[in-house]
Formats: C-alpha cells, sequence, structure tokens
C-alpha cells in the first residue's frame, strides 16, 4: 500500500498524478508530497490533479488534495481535479465546502497574541481574588450554616439525626485505629527523641512534661486534624462536588429543601463531634506511646512517668487542647463543604477542588492553631 | 451501497453478569455500508451486546467477528488496528471534560498517527467539527458548556476523527428535540454517503428508524427475535413487534 503525488509537465500545463491509497496511515508523507508539488509548480499556470489512479480516498486524503488545489489557486494557477470518481466525489466536495466556511470564520476571528507581562500579572491578579473569594465563600457557608442551625433550635425535630449518625460513623469510629495508631507513634519518637537529647544532661524526667504538655496542647489536636482533613474533608468534597456535576443539588433545591441543611449540617455537626473525641482518643494513644518509650527505651517505671505526669499537667493543659477541636472541625468542614459547592461540570475541576480543600483546611487549621496558641497566652491557660 | 458482506458478525454470544443472563446465543451480522438500528425493551441488552462487541464486556460464549477477524484471536496489534477502524458514540457523548472540542477530536488522530504534523491534525479536527454542524465558536468550548445536541455532534466528531468503517451509535437522538434528532438523522445520512460508514445504531428513536436504517435488529429476552427492513418488521405479527412498531406512540410517525 503506497501513495505517491508525481507530475509530468506538458508545455504551460502540468499533470498532477495522484496513486495509491491516500488516507489518514499515508497523511504524515502525503502532506510532505503535497506542500512540496505546491511549491514546486507555484509559477505553473495550469495545474490538473489526476485521480484516476486513486485506489482509496478518505477526509485525510481528500483534505489534503484540495489543500493543494487551494495553495495552487492562490498563487493564480487554474487548478483542476479530473477523473473523479463519483464515490470519492461526495467527499471531497464535502471538504471544499467545510474548508470554505473554515477560511471565512478563520478572517473573521483574529486571534491576539497575549502579551506576556500581561498574562503573568493578569494571574496574579487571579489568583489573589481567587484566595479572597474563597474566604468569602467560607464566610458565606458559615453564615448560612449559622442561619439553618438557628432555625433547628426552633425545630430541633428536623435536625437530620440518621445522617449525622451516619457521617459520625464514617468520620469518627472508622477514623479511630489509624488516629489510634498515628498518634501513638507520634508520642513514642516525641519521647524517644526527648530522652536521646535530654539524657546526657541528666534530664530525662522532663521528658515526660515535653511530651505531656506537647501532646495536649498541640501535637494532639494537630495531628488529628490534619488526618480528618486528609480523611473526611476531601471525601466531604468530592461527594458534594460528584453531587453538584449530576444536579442532584439542583434537584434538592428545586423541591424546596436547602442543601447547606440537608447536606452541610450533618456533615459538619458529625465532625465538630467527632473531632474532640478523636483528640482525645489521639493524645491518650500519645501519651501510652510516650510511656511505653520511656520505660522500654529509657528505663523510666511507669508510676514514675505517672507520678511525673500528674505534676507536669494540670487541667488546663489539657483543656486547651480539647477547646481547640471543635473549631478546627469546623474549619474543615466548612472548607470541605464550600470547596465542593464549587466544583463546575468538568472531572479536573474536582480533582482541584478536592486538592485544595485538604490543602486550604490545613492551612487554616495550623493558622488557627497559632491564633489560638496567642488566645490562651493572652488568658494565661 | 449496502452489500451482503458483513462487516461484523455476532454468533451464538452468551453474555451474563452474576446469575442472571443477558444476551442468550444472539446472532448477529452488520453488512458494509448499512445502517442497522437495534432496538428492544428497556435493560434488555441493546448496550450490552454493543459493549460486547467493542470489548468492553466480557461474554460467556460465542464469537465476534469484526471485518473478518475473530476479536477474541487477535493478538494486541490486529486488536489495535480493529479499533482504528471504529469509532464510538456513547450515550452520553463521553468527551473528556479536561479537553475542549477541539483537542477532544484531535486527540485519537494524535495519539494514533503521531507522525502527523500539528497544522494538519488540527485542520482534520475542525473538518470533522464543521462535518459535523459545529462551527469555529465551539472548538475551543468545554464538554461542561455545551448543550445535549452540542456533545453528541461534538462526540460524533471524535468518533468520526479517524475515518473508521463502523460507528457504533448508542441511542444518538435521545435528549435530542424533534428538530436537533431529525437534523441528527440527516447528518448520519450523509456522513454514511460521503465516508462509506456501516452503521450500528441502539435507539428507540422509531422516527430514526423509519427515516435512515436500512435494517432494524430487534432484541427481545435475549434474542434477537426478527431482523429485516422496518417493513418486515412492521408487517410482523409477534406481539412484542406490534405493539413496539405499531403502539400507540408509533401511530403519529406512520402517517
Amino acid at each position: 500500500m503506497t501513495a505517491a503525488l508525481t507530475g509530468t509537465v506538458e508545455g504551460e500545463r502540468v499533470s498532477l498524478a495522484a496513486t495509491g491509497v491516500w488516507t489518514a496511515e499515508r497523511a504524515a508523507e502525503l502532506e510532505r508530497m503535497v506542500d512540496e508539488a505546491a511549491r514546486r509548480y507555484e509559477s505553473v499556470r495550469s495545474v490538473d490533479i489526476d485521480l484516476q489512479k486513486l485506489e482509496r480516498l478518505d477526509t485525510f486524503g481528500a483534505w489534503l488534495i484540495e489543500r493543494l488545489q487551494r495553495a495552487l489557486t492562490a498563487r493564480g494557477a487554474s487548478a483542476r481535479i479530473v477523473n473523479l470518481s463519483d464515490t470519492d466525489r461526495g467527499l471531497i466536495d464535502e471538504v471544499r465546502q467545510v474548508n470554505h466556511r473554515q477560511v471565512n470564520q478563520q478572517t473573521a476571528v483574529t486571534e491576539q497574541a497575549p502579551n506576556r507581562v500581561l498574562t503573568t500579572l493578569d494571574s496574579i491578579g487571579r489568583a489573589t481574588a481567587e484566595a479572597g473569594w474563597s474566604l468569602v465563600l467560607i464566610a458565606h457557608l458559615l453564615g448560612a450554616l449559622t442561619r439553618v442551625a438557628l432555625g433547628m433550635l426552633a425545630h430541633p425535630a428536623r435536625l437530620r439525626r440518621t445522617s449525622i449518625v451516619h457521617h459520625l460513623e464514617r468520620v469518627g469510629l472508622r477514623a479511630v485505629p489509624i488516629i489510634l495508631v498515628t498518634t501513638f507513634l507520634i508520642g513514642a519518637i516525641i519521647a524517644q527523641q526527648g530522652i536521646f537529647r535530654f539524657r546526657p544532661f541528666g534530664a530525662d524526667i522532663f521528658v515526660v512534661d515535653m511530651v505531656s504538655v506537647l501532646v495536649l496542647r498541640e501535637v494532639g489536636v494537630l495531628i488529628v486534624s490534619i488526618m480528618v482533613a486528609g480523611r473526611s474533608g476531601s471525601a466531604f468534597t468530592a461527594e458534594l462536588g460528584a453531587m453538584k456535576m449530576r444536579e442532584e443539588i439542583d434537584a434538592l433545591r428545586t423541591m424546596g429543601f436547602d442543601p447547606v441543611e440537608v447536606l452541610v449540617l450533618p456533615r459538619v455537626v458529625a465532625l465538630v463531634i467527632a473531632v474532640p473525641l478523636l483528640t482525645f482518643i489521639g493524645a491518650m494513644a500519645a501519651l501510652y506511646g510516650a510511656g511505653l518509650v520511656c520505660w522500654l527505651y529509657g528505663g523510666m517505671a511507669p508510676a514514675i512517668f505517672l507520678a511525673r505526669l500528674r505534676e507536669a499537667i494540670w487541667l488546663p493543659t489539657f483543656e486547651v487542647g480539647l477547646i481547640k477541636a471543635p473549631f478546627m472541625a469546623l474549619v474543615i468542614g466548612l472548607v470541605a463543604c464550600a470547596e465542593g459547592f464549587e466544583v463546575d461540570g468538568s472531572t479536573a475541576s474536582l480533582g482541584l477542588k478536592t486538592t485544595a480543600s485538604v490543602v486550604k483546611s490545613i492551612f487554616l487549621v495550623i493558622v488557627l492553631d497559632g491564633f489560638f496558641a496567642m488566645f490562651f497566652a493572652a488568658i494565661g491557660m | 451501497m449496502s452489500t451482503t458482506e458483513p462487516v461484523i458478525s455476532v454468533r451464538d454470544l452468551v453474555v451474563g453478569f452474576g446469575a442472571a443472563t443477558v444476551l442468550d446465543h444472539v446472532t448477529l451480522d452488520v453488512m458494509r455500508g448499512e445502517i442497522l438500528g437495534f432496538v428492544g425493551g428497556s435493560g434488555a441488552g441493546k448496550s450490552v451486546l454493543m459493549r460486547t462487541i467493542i470489548g468492553l464486556l466480557p461474554k460467556r460464549n460465542g464469537t465476534i467477528e469484526v471485518f473478518g477477524k475473530d476479536i477474541a484471536a487477535a493478538n494486541e496489534r490486529e486488536r489495535r488496528s480493529i479499533e482504528r477502524r471504529w469509532g464510538v458514540l456513547f450515550q452520553q457523548g463521553a468527551l473528556f471534560s479536561s479537553l475542549n472540542v477541539q483537542q477532544n477530536v484531535e486527540f485519537p488522530i494524535r495519539e494514533n498517527l503521531p507522525d502527523l504534523s500539528p497544522r494538519l491534525i488540527a485542520e482534520i479536527a475542525l473538518a470533522k467539527l464543521e462535518m459535523v454542524g459545529l462551527g469555529a465558536d465551539v472548538r475551543t468550548k468545554y464538554p461542561a458548556e455545551l448543550s445535549g445536541g452540542m456533545t453528541k455532534r461534538a462526540a460524533l466528531a471524535r468518533a468520526l476523527a479517524l475515518d473508521p468503517d463502523i460507528v457504533f451509535l448508542d441511542e444518538p437522538t435521545s435528549g435530542l428535540d424533534p428538530i436537533g434528532a431529525a437534523e441528527f438523522d440527516d447528518l448520519i445520512l450523509t456522513l454514511r454517503r460521503t465516508l462509506g460508514l456501516s452503521v450500528f445504531m441502539v435507539t428507540h428513536d422509531l422516527d430514526s428508524l423509519h427515516a435512515i436504517c436500512s435494517r432494524v435488529a430487534v432484541l427481545s429476552e435475549g434474542r434477537v427475535i426478527a431482523a429485516g427492513p422496518i417493513e418486515t418488521m412492521l408487517a410482523s405479527d409477534h406481539p412484542w413487534l406490534t405493539s413496539y412498531f405499531r403502539g400507540k406512540r408509533a401511530r403519529s410517525v406512520r402517517h
């Protein structure tokens, strides 16, 4: 199966014979032949494109023949297609029509070359506006959620208990194993590092102070929040995004339901209940891990560890961590749901928003933790 | 234009999921150059047959030959070359949502014919879009921004990107208004004439069956109970055929 375009000069007239199979498989070499022929015969007055020995033709071949004819005609030559079979005529005609329309439209649509400085400024501006906009969206959702929650106070029966329990199981109960393992390891690692560094100074015992304060005040709630953002926040965004794509949210709205009430409130309530519980479990697991390492690696008897623990921490240490937890949960829930509602029709935006949901909620959780640190320092906790 | 040479020939095909048998010894031919309308009740397994032929579902028994080659026996390269010669229009269009319309049509060309110049790829893609009646304003749009009719057209342009010999259409006119559906029928007729296509069309649209199908095959209870020109269907006494082709909804179509 070959394809060729051979030209024979007969005085003023050139006959170009297209032979063989002019189909997609051959299109790359055919394009070279066609462009070369158009260049070579540009000064010729009259060209016949002879299709008599053409074996097969598809859109690709027809397009190239049309391109050849157009190129020759554009330079003032008269180019004709001769010996066109009836089966191929329809295709050639169709392609010619299509091409005319395309040429007409292309002259109408003139594309401007983008200015690089402007596009950079443009994307910086857009990114800034977008960051601000996402805060506005979160605030908006918080407002809507507050309104719905206040409405619930008047009609507590409308609270979707089944939905809340369902989400509680997903974000709370099912997260327990992974939270236990992670925080246990974090506690163990901090204790090991502490013993390793403090021992040269004979300050082994203060490892207990470090681990307990760190775990109860900061690390426990942060680790749990980050795990929940990655585990449940992403799931919420993907769920709501997919529902948005499939018009399920529009369906809810037309039936007179408020998506914030039906979808967001149960999820956020479940998070607000689950995250403090997980934080508590996580803190205990971390202390257990630390105690175990102190005993097995540091040779500190459990009784000594517990006695020191009693001195190192007091109730507010524990409270600080737990007070923060529901706020972290609220931030994660709001960001996840706000991003989910922002998904548009494309699958790419679903991925983009899910990523954004996790990144933004982890970032906001850490920023919030910073504000809490200042707040608790100010009130002396 | 149709000949007696089958491009697709399905013999004794059995397909099932778990305990359910959806297709029970189905035998069916699609001839070169014809438009075969494939009808049957909802859930009868029309789409299952189409998806089995194009290799998306496994079969339990029987043979499927496309262009005279048994698909199950074909090696990787033969399969690729067969796949290159068919195009599929899925019911929902199945356009890649992260690519715009022009990129969607360019995709199969670029992947299958990597030697082509970007200019030719773009020109052919635009030509295909023009052929299905989509203008230059649509080419930079993303699938999410298209109407139902435009999605079907764009998906058809993508199915036709490599000049296939066979196109599979899964309910091409569903979700289109009658004018749009009639235009789509005309489009398929025109394309068959200019490109020499064979068409396997799953449809419920009685208008399409009357207007463009050279032959109709009917699937019921896992078997092809009848196949032939629409006139044969109308003349048949089979109760299912009678209610389908001469039922209440059909009456207005025939006159």
